[in-house]
């Protein structure tokens, strides 16, 4: 038996994501329900471990009345949107000027030595992943990174160390 | 004269809290107008009269942005907020949205009431969480407060604001592009014409500034245009938050007069880190053409006098770089940086930016050919200025700064396939 | 803007993103001029023009511009022009010989992108993919889907699907004709010939109703490919998939290229002379002239349906008809003249307001569903009876209900328009309840300057679409809208000026006595049949009585470019026809065009033009004035007949009608896919290969699987009128409940009877 069209289509999003989801919405003209597309897309990711499956954007595009495709442009434009599977701690290194020159390159080097990874892989316990990002804003506290949500700056090696002892 | 405007809330513990804030006199220029119904026309005309150019990067004279709405044409109007702050080496919204969120609050509600607008948004850049949060709190608070919402204090005007959270795309500072990814789609910049100011926000007439700028409102209209134009100079009125960083003791962000002389702000950053000699500057943002040090030292932080030596105020980042910079490797990290930024719509810039990146890379590594200065010169050239948006002007920029005053370090990577700094 | 002045100037500006038919993106840079006291170079594409204007569009400063551009458009430019179909077409080649270098200055590897495959009928080679969009943007603007878009950013910026998916709008093929690189070419096209060896000949598509024009480019004596040719009444610079990929059909293994007879039930090659006089005389046999009927094909050139209405005028009878789908017959007393769109084709896209009923237009008639989508676009209010649910590419409000409940649902519009009548209709409107929906369908209708009721082809097969018409008639006089009967075929509305249905006479006048129509030619067996482009089962409303009834005549002559087991099964003598590339012909479109187009290549083995055919037929049965040298002397002679003739979809409503679909028990419902439509698109191997070539399945909702005890069967038995089929089972929720959907049109379908009717199914 094959199963076509709209029943496809249907989202399976749980009340909880969709509360929040429709929190976005809420912030929008209601004739602009796509505005909510980045909104959505980080709070899908969120639930997924950090990641975009491709499923996971065809559903908030259907949430949200979008071409898939449509979707699929946002998702793969925004370098906040991991299209592959990350870390637990995904670990975001700033390599910018002010970065580089306050020696950005030496915590890159001991976090790839530390962690046994280079920029875009993933730990084999999952528990970390590295990535290099561009000015994140924080140049007074050169060099710096972000882990998850938060901010580390003016960053030693022990700093480093000292950090990922602390994270779960 | 520091920390007059945007910071002056700075020193209090926990400037954030509406009641700190409140306590320095905060909404009470929100609560004059909405009372006292300010015509909006003298609204603007304050502003105008400030001299307050957009700090974000252009310097556009806000005032006149705002008088090219047409107040009373129909229809939704919007005001946006550019928190979308990731020049590199600039700092300083991160800092008003984390510490003196409110004054942004008050600023943007003023700037909706001086052009007709009922509602508005503040893009902040995905990883701002912790600003973010900051705002969404301090919106949460006015909300309660009544200073967002219907019927502001009785007066029959409506404001309602929202942030709205990027997610990793340098172009959506480009106020076009922010408006597009409000409006759910990827951050690519519109040709213009037509402007903001006609054809914004979901189409309708929009405002767009930065940060600083708009948290700059509540004061110019508390003290005067007047005022606010005399703490700086001639055609850079105002104070302005300095991002300052690089090989320094104590970096971070400043609230100086406009026309501070850089030395002044370089001793209050600390001074060059590890006794090193100070090398070059870009006095504004990464699109700055660099500046050699010992001609920065001499002049002053105001549109005019940088413009003079060659290159732009900018968002007002400082990158202060010392004698153990290779140049090379700085251009090749700033080119990697707009190749990997370029949005990609249009071809000078999607092509170009990859191309600079890629001759750079070259010379740093060792195998530039004798041609590639010549070559750089041709392909920035061949990208400035006929682009859609200005990443592709940003983009040539400091290439064109770097082989004017660098070009010596540059021929000697390519001549001895080695650096002439240290031991690069 | 600048440069459709330049263009209309003649002064050439290069361009690669800009097209007139599309939005301005500006983003090639590769119009760059020089404005001056503007210290930047504009694109002439996005610069407005204004009094006293100076532009220099070859200064240096223009043309150093342009060349910068040129040159970035190519560093990552595979230059792989030997082996690219677009090689010689190539817009990119094109430009570069006017503005690139000699030598790349470029040394570092170039971009490569993985290619997906997007479907049948679009090849991808993305590598080449200058990165304009104009696919991205039709997609967006005209097609009104969105298929293709631009993913990721920068240099990394890639134009696709970004999933593996097969592009599925039915005017998918267009980009490939806008691409203006070799990226998206023609997949059924590709490596078999070079664009400079190819001629170019004027024709006009064969299928849906407007007659779209297009281009056919030959090699030798072969149709090489399709192309859209401009008309911007008709098809403006688009055509549908249906239009440019059909060309395949035209050699299909199975085209007939010999007279052949049945003898003794064996199928036998025979000679022109010998076939034609076995046909004359077994057509001269039969005494009764009522007892022949002539089926004839809607895609039929006018000249070919004029002389076959001309040869059963000759003979004595009336029983011709081309309206082989439709379902109801009992308005061809009261229809007095020729029915058509009721309109202009361009004045759709104006339309503020339309009601369609019974119309998957998308579907049925492409172009005409974009210009309807022009004027959605531009705020029209637009509703639909649809007994299925339709993804439609504009914004509309459905009202979707059994086939049964269709009656009733417009009965409710009219009558919250105000309609007041007696008769059946004012039982349909008593009973009716004018609910919102009905209100806010009568009031677009109203309120609109110009709105239209349009009657699709799912209102023409409906058992009661003599109930559909006359409602959709009164409500059209009620509301002052347009009542558009859509022409289902290129010749529909040609078909009825030859005089090729029952009630009509050459020259679209009234017919003294009236004929059997094409269902009751079928339902009171005739003792011989004339067939003209048709195929038993495929091409008939009720696919199992067409077989049935033409396999117990005495004799059935069939004048067709194909054989198939149903013909073979079916006739006696098949008399191979030249096809429309290889024929000359007039097709009347759906709002009365006449356009001619003549024969491009020579036909196939021994087939000849329908019209010598017919001239011999009725030279050999003795018949007055079929002594034609030319077939322009055809066209001439209908043309006269034509003079006065209106275009007319008045009527006045019957008022003895009794519904006869029944609106209890379970129906089915079913449409004919885009691409089963006759038989030429039917042989289109690429287009067979994509979705709108319809599937032989049973489509239900799934609720109705469940009541149906079908929610986990793999086939079912259904069962119709005493026919039935074993099919395999879809679950749908595009249909209704109530209702199962079976397509016709489809050989795996065509032993099953009407597409609406009372069935049953049960577990296979």
């Amino acid at each position: 038996m094959t199963t076509t069209t709209a029943n496809e289509k249907k989202e399976r999003f749980t009340p909880e994501i969709r509360a929040e989801i429709d929190r976005w919405i809420a912030k929008y003209p209601a004739e602009w329900k796509q505005s909510a597309v980045m909104g959505a897309l980080m709070v899908v990711q969120d639930s997924n471990g950090g990641w975009l499956t491709t499923e996971l954007m065809d559903q908030v595009a259907t949430y949200l009345d979008m071409p898939p495709i449509a979707v699929y442009e946002v998702a793969t434009f925004y370098s906040m949107y991991e299209l592959k599977p990350v870390g637990k701690h995904k670990i975001c290194v700033c390599t910018n000027v002010s970065c580089m020159t306050n020696k950005s390159d030496l915590i890159v080097e001991h976090l790839e030595k530390k962690l046994g990874i280079g920029f875009g892989e993933v730990t084999e316990d999952g528990r970390f992943s590295l990535k290099e990002v561009e000015c994140l804003g924080a140049c007074g506290g050169a060099p710096m990174m972000q882990i998850g949500r938060q901010y580390y700056e003016n960053l030693t090696p022990e700093i480093v160390d000292a950090i990922l002892e602390g994270l779960e | 004269m520091a920390n007059e405007v945007c910071l002056r809330t700075l020193d209090l513990e926990r400037p954030w809290l509406l009641e700190q804030y409140q306590s320095r006199g905060g909404y009470e220029m929100l609560k004059k107008i909405l009372t006292e119904k300010t015509a909006p026309e003298a609204i603007i005309e304050e502003v105008k009269k400030s001299g307050l150019r957009g700090r974000g990067g252009a310097g556009f004279p806000t005032g006149l942005k705002w008088s090219f709405i047409s107040r009373n044409a129909p229809g939704q109007k919007y005001v946006v907020c550019n928190s979308d702050e990731g020049e590199p080496g600039t700092f300083k919204d991160r800092d008003i949205l984390r510490y003196n969120p409110h004054q942004l609050i008050e600023g943007m509600v003023i700037a909706g009431y001086a052009i007709g607008a009922t509602r508005g948004y503040n893009y902040i850049r995905g990883e701002f969480w912790e600003p973010y949060e900051r705002f969404e709190q301090a919106l949460e608070e006015a909300r309660k407060a009544g200073y967002l919402g219907k019927d502001l204090l009785g007066s029959g005007y409506d404001f309602e604001l929202h942030t709205h959270l990027g997610a990793g795309a340098y172009i959506c500072g480009e106020e076009t592009a922010l408006l597009e990814s409000i409006e759910g789609k990827k951050g690519q910049p519109r040709y213009k014409p037509p402007f903001p100011a006609h054809f914004g926000l979901y189409g309708c007439p929009t405002i767009i500034n930065n940060t600083e700028s708009l948290a700059s409102i509540p004061m110019i209209m508390e003290k005067g245009g007047e005022w606010f134009a005399d703490i700086g100079v001639k055609n850079s009125g105002g104070s302005k938050l300095f991002s300052i960083s690089g090989n320094i003791n104590n970096p971070g962000v400043f609230e100086i007069p406009m026309g501070t002389p850089f030395s002044e702000l370089l001793a209050m950053a600390g001074g060059m880190k590890n006794g090193h000699k100070i090398k070059a500057v870009i006095p504004g943002g990464s699109s700055a053409p660099v500046i050699p040090g010992d001609q920065m030292m001499e002049l002053t932080m105001d549109y005019d006098t940088i413009a003079g030596a060659g290159s732009m105020l900018g968002s007002g980042a400082v990158i202060v770089l010392d004698d153990t910079n290779c140049m090379v490797k700085v251009l090749e990290r700033m080119s990697y940086f707009y190749h990997e930024e370029s949005c990609g719509q249009c071809t000078p810039c999607r092509e170009g930016t990859g191309w600079l990146y890629r001759i750079v890379h070259r010379i740093e590594t060792g195998q530039g050919r004798q041609e590639d200065l010549d070559l750089l010169d041709d392909v920035a050239d061949k990208i400035s200025g006929k682009t859609i948006c200005a990443l592709g002007d940003a983009a040539a920029m400091p290439v064109q700064g770097m082989l004017r005053h660098f070009r010596h370090e540059f021929q000697h990577h390519i001549d001895h396939k080695r650096c002439m700094v240290g031991l690069g | 803007m600048l440069i459709d002045v330049t263009d209309a100037a003649g002064i050439r500006i290069p361009r690669f993103c800009y097209h007139k038919k599309l939005s301005v993106s500006a983003n090639c840079r590769m119009c760059l001029v020089e404005v001056e006291k503007v210290p930047k170079p504009l694109p002439a594409c996005a610069t407005p023009v204004a009094d006293g204007m100076k532009v220099f569009t070859r200064s240096p400063r223009a043309l150093a511009a342009q060349k910068g551009t040129m040159e970035f458009l190519l560093i990552n430019h595979p230059l792989d022009c030997p082996i690219c179909d677009q090689g010689g077409e190539c817009e990119l080649q094109d430009v570069a010989i006017g503005y690139g270098r000699d030598v790349s200055r470029y040394s570092e590897g170039k971009r490569v992108v993985a290619d997906k495959n997007i479907g049948p009928l679009i090849a991808t080679d993305m590598t080449r993919c200058i990165h304009c969009t104009r696919c991205v943007r039709f997609g967006d603007e005209i097609a009104g889907i969105r298929e293709m878009g631009a993913t990721g950013r920068g240099e990394h910026t890639v134009i696709g699907t970004y999933i593996e998916k097969s592009v599925d709008s039915e005017l998918s093929g267009n980009v490939i004709d806008l691409c203006p690189v070799g990226a998206l070419t023609s997949k059924p096209f590709r490596f078999n010939a070079r664009a400079w060896e190819l001629t170019q000949v004027d024709a006009i598509a064969p299928h849906d109703s407007l007659g779209s024009n297009i281009n056919l480019h030959l090699r030798g004596n072969k149709v090489m490919r399709v192309h859209p040719r401009d008309n911007e009444s008709i098809n403006e610079t688009w055509i549908s998939d249906r239009d440019r990929f059909s060309y395949e059909g035209l050699y299909s293994s199975d085209r007939l290229t010999t007279p052949m007879i049945k003898k003794d039930g064996e199928w036998k090659d025979v000679s022109w002379d010998m076939a034609l006089e076995m046909a004359a005389a077994s057509l001269g046999e039969i005494k009764a002239a009522d007892q022949i009927g002539a089926l004839v094909s809607p895609t039929a050139t006018l000249e070919e349906l004029y002389l076959t209405q001309k040869l059963m005028n000759g003979l004595g009878c009336n029983n011709i008809d081309s309206r082989l789908r439709q379902g109801d017959f009992r308005l061809d007393n009261s229809l007095k003249r020729v029915n058509w769109l009721g309109m202009k084709i361009g004045e759709i896209d104006s339309l503020d307001a339309a009601l369609v009923v019974g119309g998957n237009l998308r579907k049925e008639q492409p172009i005409l569903a974009h210009r309807l989508r022009k004027a959605a676009l531009a705020g029209a209010d637009i509703h639909v009876i649809t007994p299925q649910h339709l993804e439609l590419i504009y914004k509309s409000r459905q009202l979707i209900c059994t086939p049964g409940e269709m009656v009733k649902h417009l009965a409710a519009v009219a009558k919250a328009a105000g309609v007041k009548q007696g008769g059946t209709i004012g039982k349909l409107l008593d009973a009716a309840d004018a609910n919102e929906d009905a209100k806010a369908a009568a009031k677009g209708l109203k309120d609109g300057d110009t709105s239209a009721v349009m009657l699709g082809a799912m209102a023409q097969s409906h058992p009661d679409f003599s109930l559909l018409y006359s409602l959709a008639a009164t409500l059209a006089e009620a509301t002052g809208a347009k009542l558009s009967i859509v022409p289902a075929a290129v010749n529909s509305v040609g078909a009825q000026l030859a005089g090729a249905v029952p009630y009509l006479q050459a020259g679209g006048k009234p017919a003294e006595s009236t004929g059997l129509d094409a269902l009751g030619m079928l339902q009171q067996p005739c003792s011989g049949y004339l067939l003209l482009g048709v195929e038993p089962g495929m091409d008939f409303h009720n696919g199992a009585l067409s077989q049935t009834a033409l396999q117990s005549a005495d004799m059935v002559v069939a004048i067709s470019a194909y054989t198939s087991p149903e013909l073979e099964a079916c006739c006696d003598i098949l008399l191979p026809m030249a096809i429309f590339t290889e024929t000359s012909g007039t097709y009347v479109n759906a709002e009365g065009a006449w356009q001619q187009c003549r024969g491009a290549v020579k036909p196939q083995g021994e087939a000849r033009p329908g019209w010598k055919i017919l001239r011999v037929l009725g030279n050999l049965l003795n018949q007055q004035g079929f002594d034609y040298t030319d077939p322009g002397e055809i066209g001439e002679e209908l043309r006269l007949l034509c003079e006065d003739v209106s275009l007319d979809n008045k009527l006045s409503p019957a008022t003895d009608l009794e519904p006869r679909l029944g609106v209890d028990g379970l129906q089915r419902g079913g449409d004919t896919p885009l691409y089963a439509t006759d038989p030429l698109v039917r042989r289109a191997t690429a287009l067979q290969q994509t979705k709108d070539a319809g599937e032989a399945v049973i489509r239900l909702h799934p609720i109705e699987a469940e009541r149906q005890g079908l929610n986990s069967a793999e086939n079912a038995l259904i069962r119709q009128n005493g026919y039935q089929a074993t099919l395999p089972v879809a679950l749908d929720d595009s249909i209704p409940e109530g209702c199962v959907w079976i397509s016709t049109g489809l050989r795996d379908t065509s032993m099953l009877g009407q597409p609406f009717g009372e069935v049953t199914v049960e577990k296979a």
